[in-house]
């Protein structure tokens, strides 16, 4: 049957199973694409407004309220670009811990994104709701990560929901040794549940569709790990060319711009669009995968470079291995050295600052200005997802027509359109987004 | 199936969605323990099912912000028999309201662009601006064992209790040092405890986020920041803001019709 006088109408009003809220708009009348978007209808709440004013100590606080789900990432980027704009250099200790704390994040939305979000369509499920009665020792596992998750978060930075003691300059409290003991313990008792993680996923990956489009991949990149939490702005395009940048010129890189087609800011570089999050970083970075992670790569058949957008949640399997083996020995390193009292390192001067880390979407930049009495007065945020809200367009608009010729129903196609913009973990609620950085 | 299990539904307007996302930390032994007690029949961030049955308790996060969502809450106060306002955004706007006091958010954050329609964005208010609220969870983010705590109320038909003290109290009660003995300032005195105080004895002053007790002093509350806190005047009024822009007006209004 050849279906290319197909009409599809879809209306998807706030997409579910991804944070935030999203619309899906197609309409093909006699096979013919009249509309193809991607739109975005978050509420904004002006973050960048709200941190003016503000004392140093404050602005973390107020900026991890900008997703609950990366609140760690916020909150590390935000303390890294005002430490540089005081000039305050952290100690070895502080930036272990963080590094640490950082894993502990990725892994956490990880398995959420795998497990909760994401698994479900290629179960045939809604939610996991009803996978609780079918498969119920993999939602036991899920649950069980995803707490493990939480109390490795916590360990460090008091919690994992809008984080406590992580403040310019150090920690307000740092974990006892005892503590970090534990967390390794736990850390080890976890890896059978992420060996079997790989074999679930692994069993279900035929479920993932084959679209490839390739595009410029963005992420934080060093040449001493696989980046998270440090390093230079990295680009690479499908034909294996990498390019570094400093973080400073993130607003050369990032280049929001209003498109006349939707409502959601884009970004570009080299190409009409990029990608970020965790295929994003394993495409610069593969080479920087710890062994175990690696050996779960090739299990999925993949390498750098990929370009398949479905694979995105796949790479965030390989990295749960990455975050584990990583941070165990991190966690050996700090172990060895002992946790010392440090005071927090006071302020050497206020002036501009700007940082990045990887939060789990994709790569994130802070910067402030502060004035002499430590207030800030201006703050400008560029956020992973916004960064692939053109990329997600365009995306739309090479598959929608394959859709069409592979003779797919409008409920295929539905769902493949979801199944594409869940595979970028999108994280809507972080769109707090910028035009110009005016600063007052 | 039928079942006896109260349905419940998970909503959010402009939040962060932190407070979903405690309900994913219980782990696998209380998450389900609570689930062979409700029934979560919508919760749009985990689950793509729908309802069109009556919902026993609706939780809402995040704030009001937008006349384009009025019709949305309506809609779910309609369908809900039971609606609780789920975290701080939803209780006071919390910290979405901190914009409220600043006349040009909108053209400093989208300059030339803020007048774009679907950038609209007014004043950030709780959800009881515009529908009925039965009850709060309070936090930013909520404790999540709170939060069973009073659906457990709830289902054997009592009236959860949330704590009219301060977070003081469960300082004292976990023999954490003032901060303010600490040479820091705080807000612990005016705001609502419950949360088991977890930021001073982490090393940070209270910032407030779970909203302040019925009748704070908030004529004191500036005053000793500013005295005991050391903080300047204008941080001292800045610092009451925080978490509680909302509040703090409302309080504003009762002393001036005092």
């Amino acid at each position: 049957m050849n279906n290319t006088k197909i009409d599809v109408n879809i209306d998807i009003k706030h997409l579910t199973r991804v944070e935030g809220h999203g619309n899906i708009i197609v309409n093909v009348s006699n096979g013919k694409i009249e509309k193809c978007q991607w739109q975005v209808p978050e509420s904004p709440r002006f973050f960048e407004a709200m941190v003016r004013g503000r004392h140093y100590s404050e602005v973390a606080r107020i900026t991890s309220r900008i997703c609950g789900i990366c609140s760690i990432g916020h909150t590390l980027a935000s303390v890294k670009a005002t430490e540089a704009a005081l000039g305050i250099i952290v100690s070895e200790q502080t930036s272990k811990l963080r590094q640490l704390l950082k894993h502990a994040e990725n892994f956490d939305s990880n398995v959420l994104h795998v497990y909760i979000l994401a698994a479900p369509d290629l179960l045939g499920a809604k939610s996991v709701f009803p996978l609780i009665q079918t498969h119920t020792d993999i939602i036991r596992r899920a649950l069980n990560l995803k707490r493990l998750a939480h109390e490795w978060g916590s360990a460090i930075a008091g919690r994992t929901t809008h984080p406590t003691t992580v403040v310019p300059g150090g920690f307000s409290k740092l974990p006892d040794i005892q503590a970090l003991k534990e967390l390794k313990q736990k850390l080890t008792a976890a890896i059978p549940d992420l060996a079997a993680t790989v074999e679930t996923i692994l069993s279900i990956t035929d479920q993932i569709p084959d679209f490839n489009r390739p595009t410029e991949y963005i992420s934080l990149s060093n040449d001493n790990n696989y980046a998270i939490y440090d390093g230079h702005i990295q680009s690479i395009l499908s034909d294996g060319y990498k390019q570094r940048y400093p973080v400073a010129d993130y607003l050369s890189i990032t280049n929001e711009y209003v498109s006349q087609w939707s409502t959601a800011k884009y970004c570009k570089n080299k190409l009409d669009s990029y990608m970020v999050g965790a295929l994003a970083r394993l495409n610069n970075n593969y080479a920087q995968l710890k062994p175990q992670a690696k050996l779960a790569a090739e299990k999925f058949n993949l390498s750098s470079l990929c370009t398949n957008p479905y694979m995105n949640t796949i790479a965030q399997v390989v990295e749960l291995v990455n975050d584990v083996y990583t941070s165990l020995e991190l966690l050996d390193d700090i172990i060895s050295h002992g946790i010392h009292h440090e005071i927090l390192v006071e302020p050497e001067k206020y002036g501009q600052g700007i940082a990045s880390v990887e939060v789990p979407r994709g790569i994130l930049f802070h910067d402030y200005q502060y004035t002499e009495d430590g207030l800030c007065s201006g703050g400008n945020f560029v956020i992973p997802t916004n960064q692939n809200h053109a990329n997600i367009q365009y995306d739309f608009e090479k598959l929608l027509p394959e859709l069409l010729e592979q003779n797919k129903t409008e409920a295929e196609i539905e769902l493949a359109l979801e199944m594409l913009v869940r595979a970028y973990d999108p994280c809507i609620s972080c769109s707090a987004h910028y035009l110009k950085v005016k600063f007052v | 199936m039928a079942n006896n299990k109260a349905k419940v539904a998970f909503f959010d307007f402009a939040s962060c969605e932190g407070c979903q996302i405690e309900l994913t930390n219980y782990g696998d032994k209380d998450f389900l323990e609570l689930l062979q007690h409700i029934e979560i029949v919508e919760f749009r961030e985990a689950m793509s099912e729908k309802t069109s049955d009556p919902i026993d308790i609706a939780c809402i996060e995040g704030s009001y912000t937008r006349q384009a969502d009025c019709q949305r809450l309506l809609d779910i106060r309609c369908r809900a028999k039971v609606v609780i306002s789920y975290g701080q955004c939803a209780g006071t706007a919390g910290i979405n309201a901190l914009k409220n006091h600043q006349a040009d958010y909108q053209s400093f954050v989208y300059d030339r662009d803020a007048g774009m329609p679907h950038l609209d964005s007014d004043n950030a208010k709780p959800i009881s601006s515009i529908i009925k609220v039965d009850y709060q969870v309070p936090g930013c983010p909520v404790n999540r064992y709170e939060f069973l705590d009073i659906i457990s109320h709830l289902l054997h038909g009592k009236e959860p209790v949330i704590p009219n003290y301060p977070v003081c109290v469960e300082c004292k009660r976990n023999e954490t040092i003032c901060r303010f003995l600490a040479g820091d300032h705080c807000m612990g005195m005016v705001t609502r405890a419950g949360c088991g105080a977890p930021c001073p004895a982490d090393g940070i002053p209270c910032e407030g986020c779970r909203g302040f007790v019925d009748n704070p002093n908030q004529y004191a509350l500036s005053k000793v920041l500013h005295e005991k806190g050391g903080l300047s005047l204008h941080r001292a009024e800045s610092k009451s803001l925080l978490f509680n822009a909302n509040e703090r007006d409302n309080a504003n209004k009762e002393s001036e019709i005092d």
